[in-house]
């Protein structure tokens, strides 16, 4: 894995850079997109149709190993030859992080001195470092983060600063165990303390990793608390080592963690859009008029629309005109709303190829913004767009 | 007069040869409303009355089996053929340009479902049910009749159609030969199913004779209110049990209202092999030639074999993809149960011969990992399934073209039974067919003790002497 920054702004975090990781075609800019994964492939995006997708942007994968641990044993994962040939995806890039925050969520409650706990599927497991490397050994992803104990925001100061001290010691149980790793990336949680924050980033930062994993997100605080912490953290690291945060799902959270300092993003927003029968439809004009389109759209807030309104049953066009996803050029808003109320599993295909598609696109006009040195006045627009429908409202009240 | 039919008089038609009707020889001239009156109606003479919106050229042949090219408004298919069943203008998690890669050809849309949701005013709204759900290539509707018997408990027919309990308000309703063509005008397919009175093969009794003439006389209901003759295929269905007289008559009944396409109803419901592969090739045999011959609900790649053998080219059924759903793959030797322990740490694709996109790409091991869990188990399952039945149909098609045909056959049996323990019911149809299959059947030596050099050295000297 390589990485360089290519252009930063001056006066905030906010940096283009690029990644070049594994078999991928080509190139990844970031800030990117690690696609979540269940079981190593997308929610419903079939394998063969994620060549449709915008490439190389779409050839990040976020994967976690305890997905396998229901009905696939580690030596059999071995024997296929690892990730990237069980999932018949050579060319693509992925990055193993235990935490999927959708199914498998950290249990702090349950970790012990031994290992971290998360519930999964299978029940509540219990994940030792040594455990968790050869996990990661069968496996060879290409990036892969540390063993990390994540705690929520409201836990005691002193379960607080366990939490990082654990996490360092399995930071170096990993580097220690598997020291010819593919790119291990170094986790750094300290909950909402500062100080906690900063002794886990310098610590880590004298490690030798390749990058950061920045967890201990979206588990309890408030937004508004994140970017002083996540100042803190990356003022301590290095500008040249790629940051990989989790828990940062929203279009708005993104955003912030872009204007901190953050590289790599994975999200469960798309997937949450998808089985609510949600398509995006935010304008990705980088101009100020965000919000030229479907004002009188019902169960809409001009972001997205619910495809399971009646409102959609007779409606012809595509989900977006100009969008060129496979399901904007083929399909349109009736049908899919057809498939929603026949519950049909297409439904889902097509509107995780039409979010996906959207939410990389977003991610490419963001770092347009960057390299034009527009980020601040995109993310103002952009947000202040997403909150017109709510002006609208109290003053018609 | 409901209860004429002790007394029905089968229709006789007069056959009447006109020089203005260059499609067709027959000309019906009276037929029964349901009110058992004898109604004179003379259909219109001109050529657009009742012209077919298909075209069946045979390319191949060994002696009962036919390969031919079916050109349909939307789509030229390659017979035998598969038709996926997607019940509600989907196959379940496929999509359209997948269905197209896998070689589909039609696909079969139930007006059942689809008169509910989205609505067949709808459909007929946004231009038909390929618009709709923008598949470019053929498809094919039914009547409706069939899911309303299997799926709903108060369905009851009678000479006025299929009256039953609509599952949104519990109202009675009633689906009549008129409206189900209606429905299906709306939603536009290429071929269209005439309104029958199906009854399962395991009844027996005068419900078999009556169902028989009721679908002849509503064959006739169909014809009337078919409006879209010019671009839309009606088959009708042949009847009539197990019973090889009224099977007969049904056939000779629907011969003479000379349709573009015929199907075989009635079977795949439960009755036993030996009398469903009869039915069959009873029908085959009396059925035009040169019109497409469509056995429904058939279904597995062992029946799709035998049939073709006996004369058939079309086929649909709902088996390969809700197998898939329940974690089965279809190979060359029979099933393979995914879900099943073994599969854990078996590294080798699904079936070594198959180039489909699921083979090339992934383990049994990881599809087990998937299955009945995770919605990409059975999506990948049903694109695997489909895909073998895209391959069995083209080669079906193939080897009858390139006259090859028997020895196809015969590898699919040695394959699917390698012990040679061919059912009897195959050896009995492959007679009829003309089509030897001995080198397939056992008896091989008695060793049965997993002496598997002996047994591998006794298939070999069996192939040699072919």
């Amino acid at each position: 894995m390589k990485f360089a920054v290519k252009k930063a702004l001056s006066s905030g975090g906010a940096r283009v850079g690029v990644l070049e990781v594994g078999s991928c075609p080509a190139p990844i800019e970031t800030p990117a997109l690690l696609l979540a994964t269940r079981k190593g492939l997308p929610h419903f995006i079939s394998p063969d149709l994620l060549p449709s997708l915008p490439s190389p942007d779409s050839n990040l994968l976020q994967v976690s190993p305890l997905h396998f641990l229901e009905g696939l044993s580690t030596t059999t994962i071995s024997k296929i030859g690892g990730l990237h040939q069980m999932l018949g995806l050579q060319q693509h890039g992925i990055a193993a992080v235990p935490r999927d925050s959708i199914q498998c969520l950290p249990e702090s409650k349950a970790a012990t001195k031994l290992g971290a706990s998360f519930e999964t599927p299978c029940g509540r497991l219990l994940i030792k470092p040594k455990d968790y490397v050869e996990m990661i050994s069968c496996m060879q992803p290409n990036i892969w983060a540390s063993l990390a104990d994540e705690v929520p925001a409201w836990v005691s100061e002193k379960r607080n600063k366990t939490s990082v001290d654990r996490t360092l010691r399995w930071l170096d149980d990993c580097i220690s165990l598997y020291p010819a790793a593919g790119s291990i990336f170094g986790a750094i949680v300290g909950g909402t303390n500062l100080e906690e924050r900063k002794r886990c980033a310098e610590e880590v930062a004298k490690r030798n990793v390749s990058g950061y994993w920045i967890g201990g997100f979206g588990l309890g605080e408030g937004i508004d608390e994140r970017p002083a912490l996540l100042r803190a953290v990356i003022d301590i690291l290095p500008d040249e080592k790629p940051r990989l945060t989790c828990g940062l799902g929203l279009p708005e959270e993104i955003l912030q963690g872009i204007a901190a300092g953050i590289d790599l993003f994975d999200s469960t927003y798309i997937y949450s859009l998808t089985v609510g029968g949600f398509a995006l439809t935010f304008s990705l004009d980088n101009s100020r008029e965000q919000h030229s389109l479907q004002s009188d759209q019902i169960g809409s807030d001009l972001t997205k629309i619910n495809l399971r309104a009646t409102a959609y049953r007779k409606d012809m066009s595509p989900i977006l005109e100009n969008c060129t996803c496979y399901t904007c050029k083929n399909h349109t808003k009736a049908y899919i709303n057809h498939l929603l109320n026949v519950h049909e599993m297409l439904a889902q295909i097509l509107l995780e190829i039409h979010n996906t598609h959207h939410f990389l696109r977003f991610f490419h006009v963001i770092r347009t913004a960057i390299r034009d040195g527009s980020f601040e006045e995109f993310r103002q627009a952009f947000l202040e767009s997403r909150r017109e429908h709510f002006k609208g409202e109290a003053i018609s009240t | 007069m409901r209860n004429s039919i002790a007394i029905a008089v089968p229709l006789r038609l007069r056959p009447n040869i006109s020089n203005t009707l260059p499609h067709y020889k027959f000309r019906p001239t009276c037929f029964h409303s349901h009110e058992g009156h004898t109604i004179s109606c003379v259909p219109d003479p001109r050529p657009q009355a009742k012209p077919m919106a298909l075209h069946f050229e045979i390319l191949g042949r060994f002696n009962r089996a036919r390969a031919a090219q079916l050109t349909l408004p939307h789509f030229v298919c390659q017979t035998p053929l598969f038709m996926p069943v997607g019940t509600q203008g989907t196959i379940k998690g496929l999509t359209n340009n997948e269905l197209e890669r896998i070689g589909c050809q039609i696909i079969l849309g139930n007006t059942y479902h689809l008169a509910l949701r989205p609505t067949s005013e709808l459909l007929e709204e946004a231009g038909g049910l390929h618009n709709f759900m923008n598949w470019p290539r053929a498809m094919l509707t039914d009547s409706g009749g069939f899911q309303m018997v299997s799926l709903l408990h108060l369905a009851d027919i009678t000479e006025e159609g299929v009256t039953f309990q609509s599952p949104v308000d519990g109202k009675p309703m009633l689906l009549t030969p008129e409206e189900s063509i209606q429905i299906q005008n709306r939603i536009g397919a290429d071929i269209i199913m005439a309104l029958d009175d199906v009854v399962r093969t395991t009844i027996t009794g005068p419900r078999i004779e009556e169902a028989m003439y009721r679908t002849l006389r509503w064959i006739d209901r169909c014809i009337a209110a078919h409006k879209r003759p010019h671009d839309q295929n009606l088959f009708g269905i042949v009847q009539g049990g197990l019973d090889p007289e009224l099977r007969d008559i049904c056939v000779k009944g629907l011969v003479e209202r000379n349709l573009p396409g015929y199907a075989i109803g009635g079977l795949a419901g439960g009755e036993d092999k030996d009398s469903f592969w009869r039915v069959v090739a009873q029908c085959t045999a009396a059925l035009p030639e040169d019109k497409p011959r469509y056995v429904m609900g058939v279904g597995y790649p062992l029946d799709i074999v035998v049939c073709s053998a006996l004369g058939a080219d079309m086929y649909d059924c709902v088996y390969p993809t809700r197998t898939a759903r329940f974690g089965t793959a279809l190979v060359p030797e029979g099933v393979l149960k995914l879900k099943h322990r073994a599969m854990a740490d078996d590294t080798r694709p699904i079936d070594p011969t198959c180039p489909c996109m699921v083979c090339k790409n992934y383990t049994r091991a990881y599809i087990h990992c998937l299955v009945t869990k995770d919605a990409m188990g059975s999506q990948l399952l049903s694109y695997h399934n489909l895909y073998y039945m895209m391959r069995l149909s083209r080669n079906l098609h193939s080897s009858i073209v390139e006259g090859r045909f028997p020895e196809f056959v015969r590898d699919f049996l040695r394959t699917m039974f390698p012990k040679g323990d061919v059912p009897e019911w195959v050896c009995n149809a492959m007679e009829v067919a003309g089509i030897d299959i001995s080198s397939c059947c056992a008896p091989f030596p008695p060793c049965q003790e997993n002496d598997s050099s002996n047994e591998l050295e006794q298939l070999n000297k069996v192939k040699i002497e072919i």
